[in-house]
C-alpha cells in the first residue's frame, strides 16, 4: 500500500488505536488536516487554543491511561502547545504531540511560522523526533508511542515537516507491529535481594507508614496497593497525585501529606521510624523543609525510574521497577515469611494517630452565613456520590477538592500536580468527558483560573460534553492572596481582578446554562439541578468567603510537625500545635 | 571531585544539545566535552569532564542514563584508567634564542613542532591535562599566541570496554 505521509500519519494513529486527537490547524500541518477530512475513524477535536488542545489530550490519558494525542501547527502553535507539554512532563503522563513544521529545506531560514519545536521542547519532553524521511515516518511514530507509554510515561513530541507530508510523495507503508530501542530498556521488575531487605526493615517497623503518589495511578496498582496496605494494617498516606490509588474512605488513610495535607499524615511522617514511598518522588511540596523531613525514618523507595531514587531525600532501600510487579514480588514475601507486622507496636502507632486525627485539622466554620468553598465540595461530593471525575484548576479550590473530595477509585483526580498550570481544568474535564461520555465530568475552578483557558467553553459546546464547572469565585487569586496574608503582611499585590467577567452571561454567550449562587442553602440544589442537565454544560458561579484560607499548612522553610493549623473558632487567626 | 564520564550514544543530529541542554537546565557544570563517533558509525562517544559531590555525580549520571539517545555511560574517575589531552600551541619565536628555547622545552615535554614560519612555532603535545599545564607553566606567557586544547578524553585500563 503506498500512502502519502500525511496519510500514512493518520493511518498510523488509527493503527496505533488512537481514537480521538486534538488539535488546531495551520499552515504547516493542511496537508496532514486534508488527509483527516478523507478518513471517518479517528475523531479530531477543534479546540480554540493549542494549550487547550494539550490540556484535553492530557485529561483524556489520565481518566483512561491510554496516551494522549495532540496535532499543531508549527510556530505559534507549537508554542502554544509547550505549556500543556511541561504539564504532562511534569506529571508524567504518556503523551504523543504531532507538531507541523517548515518544510525541510527551509528550516533554520527564519521562515514564516518556523520555530525550533525540538530545541523549545527539549527540556519539557521525554524525547522528541524531527522527521526527515518520509520512508522513516511510521516507524517514528510507533517509537513515539512506545517510548511515552512504556517506563515512567511522559510527553514525546514528533516534529513533521510540511514537505514530509505532501501529497504528491507516496511511499510503501506499514505499521511496525512492535519496535524496539537499543538504547532504551526500562526496568520492570525489581532487584530481589533490594526487595528482601525492604520487606525484612518493613516488618520490624514500630512506627512505619506507606506514602504513594501518582505512580501508582500511572502503574495500574491500586489493587496491589491495597492489598500490600491491608496485609501490613500500616497506615497509608497520598501525594496530591496519588489520590483515589487508595479507597480514601478505608479506615487505614489518613489523609493526603504535604504542604496541605492533613495534621495526622504529615505527623506520622514526621515520626515514622520506617517509610516506604511508592511512585512518590518526594517532591518540595511533600517533603516541607528537607532537613526536617522525617528525622527518625530509614526509607524505601519504590521507582520505575532510577533518577528519582536519592534526588532530593537520601533512601536507604531503594528499588528501581514498576510498582505493580515490585508490590507483587513484596507481598509474595511478606506472605512467606515467618516474622509479621509487630502487634503491640502497630496497636500504640494507631492509637498515636488516632490522637492527631483528634485534632480533626479540616474542621471549617459551618455557620457562616458565606458560601464556604469547602462545603461547595463536600455537597459535591454527595451529590455525585463520590464517583465523578472531578478535574481542577491550580490554587485554593485545587487544594480544597484534594482534602474534601475523598477519592475511592483512581484516574477519577485529574489536575496539574508538578507544574501547577491554571487554566488547565476545563480542557481536561472536556478530555475525560469524551472519553466517559456517561460519567458525571466536573471541574472545579476558581475566577482566576477558569480565565485562563475559558474559551474552551466554546469547543465543549461543539462536540457536546456536558460537563459542570464549579467556579468557587472568591475574586481574589485565592492562594496568591493566602500567602500575600500569611507571609506579605497581607500587602495584596494584584491578588484582584477588578473587573471579573459576569460568568453566567458569558456561559450563555457561549451556548451553555449559567447559574450564580450566593447564599449556602442555595449550594445544594444549585449543583442537584446542574447535574440532572445531563445533556448541558452547566456553570456554576458560586460566590464564596472572599478571605477563606486553605488549613492546614506548612509555610516554606518549616517541617511537617510545625503545621499551621485553623483556630477552633474559625476566625482567621491561627493555632499552633507543635 | 573531578570525574571523566565516558558515553556511549546514537549518532543523532540534536544528541549532543540534549545532553548540554540536561547540564545547563539541572545546574551541573561541564569542564570539557569531546564528541566524534566510534568505530561503530551509528555510534558516538562522548567524554564529559565534570565535578561534583557523590550525589551531584549520581544523579548527573541517572540523569544521561535517562535520555532515551544515551545507549551506555561509565564513569571512568571509578576504576584505572588512561587519559589524554591534545594540545597545540601556537608561540611567538622572533629570535633564535626564543626558538632554541622553545625547541628544548618542547622536547623535554614530548611534543613536536608541527609548524613553523618566520616568526612563530607550532608544538603539539598529548598527555593528561596536567601535563599540558605544566607545559603552558613553563614557557614565557607573553609569547603564547593562541593555546588550543581538546579537552581530556579517556579509556578504561583491561578487557573492559564501552560497547554494545
Amino acid at each position: 500500500m503506498e500512502l502519502s505521509g500525511a496519510q500514512i500519519l493518520v493511518q498510523s494513529l488509527i493503527d496505533e488505536g488512537v481514537e480521538y486527537i486534538f488539535g488546531y490547524p495551520g499552515g504547516a500541518v493542511l496537508h496532514l488536516y486534508d488527509a483527516l477530512f478523507q478518513q471517518e475513524e479517528l475523531k479530531h477535536i477543534l479546540v480554540r487554543h493549542e494549550q487547550g488542545a494539550t490540556h484535553a489530550a492530557d485529561g483524556y490519558a489520565r481518566a483512561t491511561g491510554k496516551p494522549g494525542v495532540v496535532l499543531v501547527t508549527s510556530g505559534p502553535g507549537a508554542t502554544n502547545a509547550v505549556t500543556g507539554i511541561a504539564t504532562a512532563y511534569m506529571d508524567s503522563i504518556p503523551m504523543v504531540i504531532i507538531s507541523g513544521q517548515v518544510s525541510l529545506p527551509v528550516i533554520g531560514s527564519d521562515a514564516f511560522q518556523e520555530v525550533d519545536m525540538i530545541g523549545i521542547t527539549r527540556p519539557c519532553v521525554k524525547h522528541n523526533f524531527l522527521v526527515k524521511d518520509v520512508t522513516k515516518l511510521a516507524e517514528t511514530i510507533k517509537k513515539a508511542f512506545y517510548v511515552a507509554t512504556t517506563g515512567r510515561p511522559g510527553p514525546v513530541v514528533i516534529d513533521v515537516p510540511k514537505d514530509i507530508t505532501a501529497p504528491q510523495i507516496t511511499v510503501p507503508y506499514k505499521y511496525p507491529k512492535k519496535v524496539s530501542i537499543r538504547s532504551y530498556n526500562p526496568v520492570v521488575t525489581g532487584h530481589k535481594g533490594q526487595i528482601k531487605k525492604a520487606v525484612d526493615l518493613l516488618l520490624s517497623a514500630q512506627k512505619p507508614i506507606i506514602y504513594s503518589g501518582g505512580g501508582v495511578v500511572l502503574g495500574e496498582a491500586s489493587k496491589e496497593l491495597i492489598e500490600f496496605t491491608h496485609t501490613l494494617g500500616y497506615p497509608i498516606t497520598n501525594t496530591l497525585m496519588g489520590l483515589g490509588s487508595y479507597p480514601a474512605t478505608d479506615k487505614q488513610f489518613i489523609g493526603m501529606l504535604g504542604m496541605h495535607g492533613t495534621y495526622e499524615a504529615n505527623m506520622a511522617m514526621h515520626e515514622s521510624d520506617v517509610i516506604i514511598a511508592i511512585g512518590a518522588r518526594f517532591d518540595d511540596r511533600v517533603t516541607g523543609k528537607l532537613d526536617l523531613f522525617c528525622p527518625h525514618a530509614k526509607i524505601i523507595h519504590i521507582d520505575v525510574d532510577p533518577a528519582s531514587i536519592s534526588k532530593t531525600v537520601k533512601v536507604d532501600i531503594p528499588i528501581v521497577g514498576d510498582v505493580k510487579p515490585v508490590l507483587e514480588q513484596m507481598l509474595e514475601l511478606i506472605r512467606e515469611s515467618k516474622k509479621k507486622p509487630d502487634g503491640i507496636a502497630m496497636a500504640n502507632w494507631w492509637n498515636q494517630i488516632r490522637q492527631w486525627q483528634a485534632v480533626n485539622c479540616l474542621e471549617y466554620d459551618r455557620q457562616s452565613p458565606l458560601i464556604k468553598p469547602q462545603y461547595v465540595i463536600e455537597q459535591l461530593h454527595e451529590v455525585t456520590k463520590g464517583d465523578a471525575y472531578v478535574t481542577s484548576d491550580v490554587g485554593q479550590h485545587q487544594m480544597w477538592v484534594a482534602q474534601y473530595y475523598p477519592f475511592n477509585k483512581p484516574r477519577r483526580w485529574i489536575n496539574s500536580g508538578g507544574l501547577g498550570t491554571m487554566g488547565f481544568g476545563l480542557p481536561a474535564a472536556i478530555g475525560v468527558k469524551l472519553a466517559f461520555p456517561d460519567e458525571n465530568v466536573a471541574c472545579v475552578t476558581g475566577d482566576a483560573s477558569i480565565q485562563m483557558c475559558i474559551q474552551e467553553l466554546s469547543t465543549a459546546l461543539q462536540y457536546n460534553t456536558p460537563i459542570k464547572i464549579i467556579n468557587l469565585n472568591n475574586r481574589y487569586m485565592g492562594m496568591v492572596r493566602q500567602w500575600q496574608e500569611f507571609s506579605y503582611q497581607s500587602r495584596y499585590s494584584h491578588s484582584y481582578m477588578d473587573t471579573i467577567p459576569e460568568f453566567v452571561k458569558l456561559a450563555e454567550a457561549y451556548g451553555h446554562v449559567g447559574m450564580r449562587i450566593d447564599k449556602p442553602e442555595e449550594v445544594r440544589p444549585a449543583l442537584e439541578a446542574a447535574f440532572a442537565m445531563k445533556d448541558r454544560t452547566v456553570f456554576l458561579d458560586i460566590m464564596t468567603d472572599q478571605t477563606e484560607n486553605v488549613y492546614p499548612m506548612i509555610e516554606a522553610g518549616k517541617g511537617h510537625h510545625e503545621m499551621k493549623l485553623r483556630v477552633a473558632t474559625g476566625t482567621s487567626t491561627d493555632r499552633e500545635l507543635a | 571531585m573531578r570525574h571523566i564520564i565516558s558515553i556511549l550514544m546514537e549518532n543523532e543530529s540534536g544528541a549532543l544539545s540534549r545532553v548540554a541542554g540536561l547540564f545547563s537546565a539541572r545546574g551541573y557544570n561541564i569542564e570539557s566535552l569531546t564528541v566524534a563517533p566510534t568505530e561503530d558509525a551509528s555510534l558516538s562517544r562522548m567524554t564529559l569532564v565534570t565535578r561534583g559531590s557523590e550525589e551531584i555525580i549520581e544523579q548527573i549520571t541517572k540523569q544521561l542514563n535517562k535520555l532515551i539517545d544515551v545507549v551506555k555511560l561509565i564513569d571512568l574517575a571509578e576504576s584505572f584508567h588512561i587519559e589524554r589531552e591534545l594540545m597545540m600551541v601556537k608561540i611567538k619565536t622572533t629570535t633564535g634564542e626564543m626558538r632554541d628555547e622553545v625547541r628544548s622545552m618542547a622536547d623535554i615535554f614530548r611534543g613536536k613542532i608541527i609548524d613553523v614560519t618566520p616568526t612563530t612555532y607550532i608544538v603539539e603535545m598529548t598527555g593528561p591535562s596536567e601535563k599540558l599545564d605544566a607545559f603552558l607553566a613553563a614557557i614565557d606567557p607573553d609569547s603564547v599566541i593562541e593555546a588550543v586544547r581538546s579537552g581530556p578524553t579517556g579509556i578504561s585500563r583491561g578487557e573492559k570496554g564501552l560497547h554494545l
